[in-house]
């Protein structure tokens, strides 16, 4: 009997908790679906406002509202009357030669980092780690003067820039090395006592395990020189030809050109993130893995 | 403040623990400045003893070494070729010949000239044929300073080089009269794939770095020491030289007053260094909490489309700042998108005043930050956040905890554990972050008391878009630009310091286990 009602109340009770707990649940569910539409909704809409503009026909100010009153691919048109298509050109080689040369950098020096033991490992690490406390922008003056010594500025600012982007790149071994640490080393081990060199353990052992972090490496390194203006502005100073993109466009919003080319902006935006944005969506996971990887181990 | 024993120490809650720890730091200082000097003097000691057995090593070297080690520290290379290692005998020398060669030819014309920086300035000669003024260019300062440096590092690296070369003397001295052979130049080839691997991957990135990171930072932090700007460039203009510390009193004593507007440079420095400070943590912190927020709230049990949340967010992250900055600068401007929509609705009458009013302009760039940030620490969040044990908040279920109870004592504490290295870097990172505030606001409004010959300041310039103003501005003060350069570099090394010091990750590794 008392057993009868002790089990009652004890699968009772649960139950009835459960019922509260599910509808404070679908209640809570209920707000968070609001917000999560509202943030999509924030998130979203500067970039359905770029696109739409970058539509408009009637007007290429700036103007108070969004949908145009007046539908054409004038803007597009017109970014093919200008040097637009000469910086798309120069970004797309930088970004891609940047893509291959930083990620053979990276990836040497955070394999090194990570698999070797030297006497100056330690040291090397925190030497980088001092050097990076300083704001890059110092060097800019400096390396300005170089490559212009060079003759690699102004219109020839392309081969300048992927010097500079790849040169220095080697500081950014964070990620790829924490990816590194996480491959066992009992496998360079076996290999090694089997009698291969470090060199063969990098490539038939190492190399194939590695895909994530070279794509990870390959996709960050070419997306950077896309959005680049400091130093790109810097070093083609003046010469359209030598711009990229980020400096075009952004060239494009200053007091005195905003009249007339403020949807040729968003015109030019739309056609270069599109590009990079589908790159990135179709590698999204890699991309994930690294951010998220490289923030844990710091 | 007391020193708390152990078990007092574990019976603070998380923040109390903070919160001494941050006290112990303060009162630790000076002993740590103590141990401080006691470490440089022991560096400094261990130095000398260090130099001193390296040379009594050479020394011995030479006294005990046969003739072929002997005539090795002149001629370098020689006992390797003689002993048969050709291929390192040939390389040394080589670098020797090279070294001998650039010193003769012009390093030594830049090492002389780099106490003056340059003596004679670029000069005009009338050319009575062409009837034109012709400038000769003479000593160029810019070119002194930067190849003297060079120098610098090629002597640093001869002289350890030629430490090698004695080095290698003595252990094949050694080697041979143990009986053994020598390394052959084959298996030194072979050697640099396989044991001395790392040498050759670390040889490309770190000619990079040195090249194009630190030479360029020694050359600024010597800039900081010079008159180097636009009318001194040592080149189309005046030489520059030498002044010593004058530039860091210009920017730091608030007793000069010349430049910077109608305030001195210490009171512009101190204006922009608070906001770049408030700005860092209120962007970090922002970003932080809320995108922890909303990784918990798509990561919540019975949340549907979970992927196309996160996608949407995630696509922000794909289109490169300068768009997306831009064009939401644009949209909270004056005649923009927003104040358009406001206006067209009749809620305001006016356009708000984003990007005029200070205080305004500053809130609207934290809100903007978060609309940036928020993707990324989504998603390093979720990482983190599906990685605490689920058994931690079902046992804190069933003691009754509810959801606040359960974020502030099991997620927040996991969560800053992990994330705790993160946020510092993100701290400084936004110390430094130039795109948000370039691209927003360019540094505007104006502070009118701050701007002058260094260029406008503005509200929301942080130091770095204030050093790139001064860089680009209308004088170019580079030196200037050099000593808020380093002034950063102080600024965020004395951070890191001691949020290392006060950090739980670093200093309790046993704290969340």
């Amino acid at each position: 009997m008392s057993e009868k009602r002790l089990l009652d109340a004890s699968s009772g009770a649960p139950v009835k908790r459960h019922m509260g707990l599910k509808a404070s649940r679908t209640a809570a569910n209920t707000g968070i679906y609001c917000l999560l539409i509202i943030i999509s909704v924030v998130w979203l809409i500067p970039f359905v406002c770029i696109v739409l503009q970058s539509f408009r026909v009637e007007s290429t100010w700036q103007e108070g509202y969004v949908i145009p009153k007046q539908w054409g691919l004038d803007n597009y048109r017109n970014l093919f009357q200008t040097d637009f298509p000469r910086w798309y050109v120069n970004t797309f080689i930088s970004a891609l030669f940047t893509a291959v040369f930083q990620t053979i950098i990276v990836l040497c020096m955070s394999y090194t980092l990570s698999r070797f033991r030297f006497k100056m490992r330690k040291g090397l690490m925190r030497f980088m780690l001092i050097l990076s406390m300083f704001p890059g922008m110092l060097s800019m003056i400096i390396l300005y003067r170089v490559l212009s010594d060079l003759g690699l500025t102004q219109a020839n600012s392309v081969p300048g820039l992927i010097l500079v982007y790849v040169a220095s790149s080697g500081m950014g071994y964070y990620v790829s090395k924490g990816f590194f640490d996480t491959i066992p080393k009992s496998l360079d081990e076996a290999a090694r006592v089997d009698g291969a060199t470090r060199f063969q353990v990098l490539k038939k052992i190492i190399l194939p395990l590695s895909k994530p972090i070279v794509i990870y490496t390959v996709l960050t390194a070419f997306m950077g020189p896309w959005g680049d203006f400091v130093f790109a502005r810097y070093i083609s100073f003046g010469t359209s030809s030598g711009m990229n993109v980020a400096v075009g466009l952004y060239n494009w919003l200053n007091k005195d050109q905003i009249a007339k080319s403020y949807t040729m902006f968003c015109a030019g935006g739309v056609l270069v993130a599109i590009p990079v944005t589908v790159l990135f969506m179709c590698l999204q996971k890699y991309y994930v893995e690294g951010v998220t990887g490289g923030a844990v181990k710091g | 403040m007391s020193t708390n024993s152990d078990l007092e120490y574990l019976k603070l809650n998380h923040w109390q623990k903070i919160g001494y720890r941050i006290a112990r730091f303060f009162v630790g200082i000076p002993k740590a400045l103590g141990r401080f000097f006691v470490g440089i003097w022991r560096a400094v000691s261990t130095f000398f003893q260090l130099l001193g057995r390296e040379l009594a090593d050479i020394v011995g070297t030479f006294v005990h070494g046969d003739w072929k080690t002997r005539l090795s520290f002149v001629v370098m290379g020689f006992g390797n070729i003689a002993r048969g290692q050709v291929l390192r005998g040939i390389l040394f020398f080589i670098f020797e010949v090279v070294f001998i060669g650039y010193m003769v030819l012009t390093g030594g014309y830049w090492l002389s000239m780099l106490p003056s920086l340059g003596k004679v300035g670029p000069t005009e000669v009338y050319d009575e044929i062409l009837d034109t003024y012709t400038t000769t260019y003479n000593d160029n300062s810019f070119k002194i300073l930067l190849y003297g440096v060079l120098t610098i590092f090629f002597i640093i690296a001869f002289i350890y080089t030629w430490r090698q070369n004695v080095k290698q003397n003595k252990l094949a001295e050694k080697i041979l009269a143990s009986g053994k052979p020598l390394r052959s130049g084959k298996e030194d080839l072979r050697s640099l794939v396989d044991d001395q691997f790392h040498k050759t991957l670390l040889a490309l990135p770190m000619t990079g770095i040195l090249l194009f990171t630190v030479l360029p930072i020694v050359f600024m932090i010597l800039v900081a020491f010079t008159n180097y700007d636009g009318t001194h460039n040592g080149y189309s203009n005046n030489l520059f030289t030498w002044v010593g510390l004058d530039n860091f009193n210009t920017m730091l004593n608030w007793s000069v007053s010349k430049g910077s507007g109608s305030q001195s440079y210490a009171a512009t420095f101190g204006e922009v260094l608070t906001w770049t400070l408030i700005w860092a943590f209120f962007a970090t912190f922002t970003n932080y909490f809320l995108g922890m927020f909303v990784a918990m709230a798509i990561n919540k049990k019975g949340i549907k489309f979970k992927k196309v949340w996160r996608t949407v967010l995630v696509l922000t992250i794909a289109i490169p700042q300068f768009i997306s900055l831009l064009y939401v600068s644009k949209m909270f401007a004056k005649n923009g998108i927003l104040n358009g929509f406001l206006m067209s609705m009749g809620w305001i009458q006016q356009a708000l005043p984003f990007w005029e009013d200070p205080t305004w302009a500053r809130i609207t760039v934290i809100i903007i930050n978060i609309w940036i940030g928020i993707p990324y620490l989504m998603l390093i969040t979720t990482g983190i956040l599906m990685n605490i044990p689920a058994d931690l908040y079902e046992s804190a279920r069933i003691d009754g905890a509810n959801a606040w109870q359960q974020y502030s004592k099991i997620t927040l504490p996991y969560m800053l554990f992990v994330t705790g290295p993160y946020l510092l870097t993100s701290f400084t990172g936004n110390m430094n972050n130039f795109n948000v505030i370039y691209l927003l606001t360019g540094g505007a409004p104006t502070n009118p008391a701050a701007s002058g010959a260094a260029g406008t300041v503005g509200y929301t310039d942080l130091l770095i878009t204030w050093l790139f103003k001064i860089t680009t501005g209308p004088d170019s003060q580079y030196y200037l630009a050099s000593v808020v350069g380093i002034l950063v570099f102080v600024v965020v090394a004395l951070i890191s310091l001691i949020v290392y010091n006060v950090l739980p990750s670093i200093k309790n590794e046993e704290d969340f286990q």
